[in-house]
């Protein structure tokens, strides 16, 4: 892809223009607030004290961003071999299979640390598998990957409705879900970590997850920039051309890259289905999928970046709990409008302030951004 | 004959539940053609169908409600221009962006303005379009076969339906045989020669959103001033990614697109028509299957089973003028 604007410097790229995005964003959403007939800045000071107030807050602020870490990495991954994963909810969405299977199968006879591995694996194949369609099609049949991955969500989420509703379904149960796990299939809670600074937590579902989000963060870092398949990718996602060219063969990367970003989108579902419920429902994804691409857009598409914006996220849906429950006005939906413009802003208009930007920096310094001064004529 | 009068009444609720779809894939078609990828089609409708109530329960005005729906949405249509056209964003980002705060603001706001728990107050007679029935469409229902054809099937929709009926011809008219529709194809399929007949891409790709606009407003206002007499929250589900499928499904052609909706229209009336009677030779279908038949079926299609589905060649790339 080539860029029609210069170059800034590195920090301006990745943390100025960020914040501004993410800046106007909030603003937007402040008038939003503010059109409902609240105080956008008592909304906001609410929001964050639901989020970091108290010891309980931090935990599911966390627990939260555990999800919205594996759903960003997905996206990102993908992202950085030029293929947009939009499929990332369906994969999670069906990956809850696998680790229905293994939970079903092992809970009453395996202790947790012998099935979470398992379920691990199930859930990253079964998320794998199902982007390895949308991949092959893209990759030899030439079909737009994110249309496919659309039809994909759709179609995931029939097959899970038509399980959970059937098959899955205890005889006798009401509810459209699986049987509760046993013990072992139940994963231990981290909240003992933040219990160690002396805050308070009641009941958190901050759990064992959390820790394989950052060690996937950590892992899809080392991929991106420190193998030769990211070198690919990435050569890949700048210039499929100049990857041809180069001997890269198109059928293996695009495949790889979207078996990886759906195995990622798929151990998403370990967090809620054996940390928190412990059960699969229906619709236990319920759009952290989609909030992945906002977390991979805002963190731009690095793992620190992803983390981050994970706990964003993770404190605007915490926060946005608390919220609903102080001003009546404003329900969770809330954040699906801010993921909305931060998709909007730090994603399609990433560029909308850039060259004011640049104007700034070439007007205080022309090297800055890669400009010669030139005597007496200006920048 | 209970045989033939249910194939009329399923035939009759194909073409309900196609309108939205077809007027929708309409839209999506100007914007794809001019080479604007819309993944927002259903934001735009879902804004539409809500503006579109509201406006209407507020003002008493069924003409009002429409306009409404047609502003917003082509509004909304805008922001996907500045940030497509004007700002050569990511087409695909954008799309999603509108669709995320056309969900959340529309509940949102509907919760603020009528507390009703996102939904707006049921419309009343007068605020809402009533179905149209033609002339001597009571003095021939008795008439065998094409009695019942014509009082269910042809008459008795409202004006919307036959509105968006008549979009076909009109579009494959507008696309085919003026001046407009050429250009238009032309940036979709290779903008940098229109743009060196010295003719504005980006004004003409800003000319086929706000077609776009307009007939998703129209379809949104179709879903919550037809066929349901108020905003319900995420009324959409998913139709816009429907009307996606069927406009690749039709190949990007007008006549096509009108034969898709009606098809993902007809699986869906058979799917609500069934839910849980089982068919002659094949049983009992779940009705989870029916309703992915519209996606797993695009899918079979884009693989290219099905004749090889080939989108404009511009289609998602931000024009660059060369400098």
């Amino acid at each position: 892809m080539s860029t029609p604007y210069a170059k800034l410097p590195a920090w301006a790229d990745y943390g100025l223009i960020p914040v501004i995005n993410l800046f106007v964003a909030f603003v937007v959403a402040g008038f939003v607030v503010l059109l409902v007939g609240e105080n956008p800045f008592r909304a906001a000071v609410i929001l964050v004290e639901g989020a970091f107030g108290k010891g309980t807050g931090i935990a599911f602020t966390l627990f939260y961003a555990t999800t919205f870490i594996f759903t960003g990495l997905s996206v990102a991954v993908a992202a950085h071999c030029g293929l947009f994963n939009i499929g990332t909810e369906g994969q999670a969405y069906i990956a809850g299979l696998g680790i229905a299977v293994v939970c079903l199968a092992f809970d009453s006879v395996l202790p947790w640390w012998l099935t979470f591995p398992l379920a691990i694996v199930a859930s990253a194949v079964v998320g794998a598998l199902w982007a390895l369609i949308p991949a092959y099609l893209q990759a030899k049949r030439g079909s737009h990957i994110v249309i496919t991955t659309i039809m994909f969500n759709f179609i995931a989420a029939s097959i899970m409705v038509f399980l959970l509703v059937g098959p899955l379904k205890p005889a006798g149960s009401q509810a459209p879900q699986t049987r509760n796990f046993l013990a072992g299939a139940e994963l231990p809670k981290l909240n003992w970590i933040i219990e160690l600074f002396g805050a308070k937590i009641r009941s958190a579902p901050l759990n064992i997850t959390f820790l394989l989000a950052l060690i996937m963060a950590f892992l899809v870092w080392l991929l991106i920039w420190r193998t030769k398949l990211g070198y690919e990718m990435r050569t890949y996602g700048h210039s499929p051309k100049a990857a041809r060219y180069a001997g890269i063969s198109e059928t293996r990367i695009i495949i790889t890259a979207m078996m990886i970003s759906g195995a990622l989108a798929g151990m998403m579902a370990l967090n809620p289905v054996m940390g928190d419920q412990h059960n699969v429902a229906i619709d236990f994804v319920s759009g952290a999928g989609f909030v992945g691409i906002a977390v991979a857009l805002m963190g731009r598409l690095h793992p620190v970046g992803i983390v981050l914006a994970a706990i964003l996220f993770g404190m605007l849906y915490q926060g946005g709990a608390e919220l609903a429950f102080e001003m009546p006005a404003i329900s969770r939906d809330m954040i699906v409008i801010i993921q909305g413009l931060v998709i909007l802003f730090a994603g399609a208009l990433e560029h909308m302030f850039r060259p004011y930007v640049q104007a700034l920096f070439a007007s205080f310094s022309p090297r800055s951004v890669g400009m010669e001064a030139v005597k007496g004529k200006g920048a | 004959m209970g045989v033939f009068i249910a194939i009329v009444q399923i035939l009759d609720s194909t073409i309900r539940l196609s309108v939205p779809l077809l007027l929708a894939c309409l839209a999506g078609l100007y914007s794809e053609r001019a080479g604007i990828f819309d993944i927002g089609l259903e934001g735009k409708m879902l804004v539409g169908a809500f503006a579109g109530a509201a406006a209407a329960s507020v003002f008493h005005s069924a003409l009002l409600g429409l306009g409404m729906a047609i502003l917003i949405s082509v509004a909304f249509a805008m922001i996907h221009g500045f940030a497509s056209i004007t700002h050569r964003g990511n087409q695909i980002v954008s799309g999603v962006a509108i669709n995320f705060i056309a969900a959340g603001s529309t509940i949102i706001l509907g919760q603020a303005w009528f507390q009703q728990g996102g939904r707006t107050p049921a419309l009343q007679p007068g605020e809402r379009f009533d179905a149209i029935v033609w002339p001597g469409a009571e003095a021939v229902r008795d008439v065998p076969i094409l009695g019942p054809i014509y009082s269910e099937l042809i008459s008795g929709h409202s004006i919307l339906v036959y509105l968006a009926f008549l979009m076909v011809p009109f579009t494959w008219w507008v696309l085919f045989r003026t001046r407009f529709g050429l250009r238009l194809r032309a940036v979709g399929e290779n903008p940098a020669a229109v743009d060196t007949a010295g003719i504005s891409v980006a004004w003409l790709r800003y000319r086929a959103l706000i077609c776009t606009g307009v007939l998703t407003g129209v379809a949104g206002a179709y879903l919550s001033m037809v066929q349901n007499g108020g905003f319900v929250k995420d009324m959409t589900a998913g139709k816009g990614y429907i009307a996606l499928a069927a406009l690749i499904f039709a190949k990007w052609k007008p006549v096509n697109a009108m034969f898709a909706c009606l098809l993902f229209g007809f699986l869906d009336a058979l799917s609500i028509r069934l839910q849980g009677s089982p068919l002659p030779i094949i049983g009992k279908v779940p009705v989870q299957f029916m309703q992915a038949l519209p996606y797993i079926l695009t899918v079979i299609l884009l693989a290219g089973f099905i004749g090889k589905a080939i989108p404009p060649r511009a289609g998602g790339v931000p024009y660059v003028k060369e400098r």
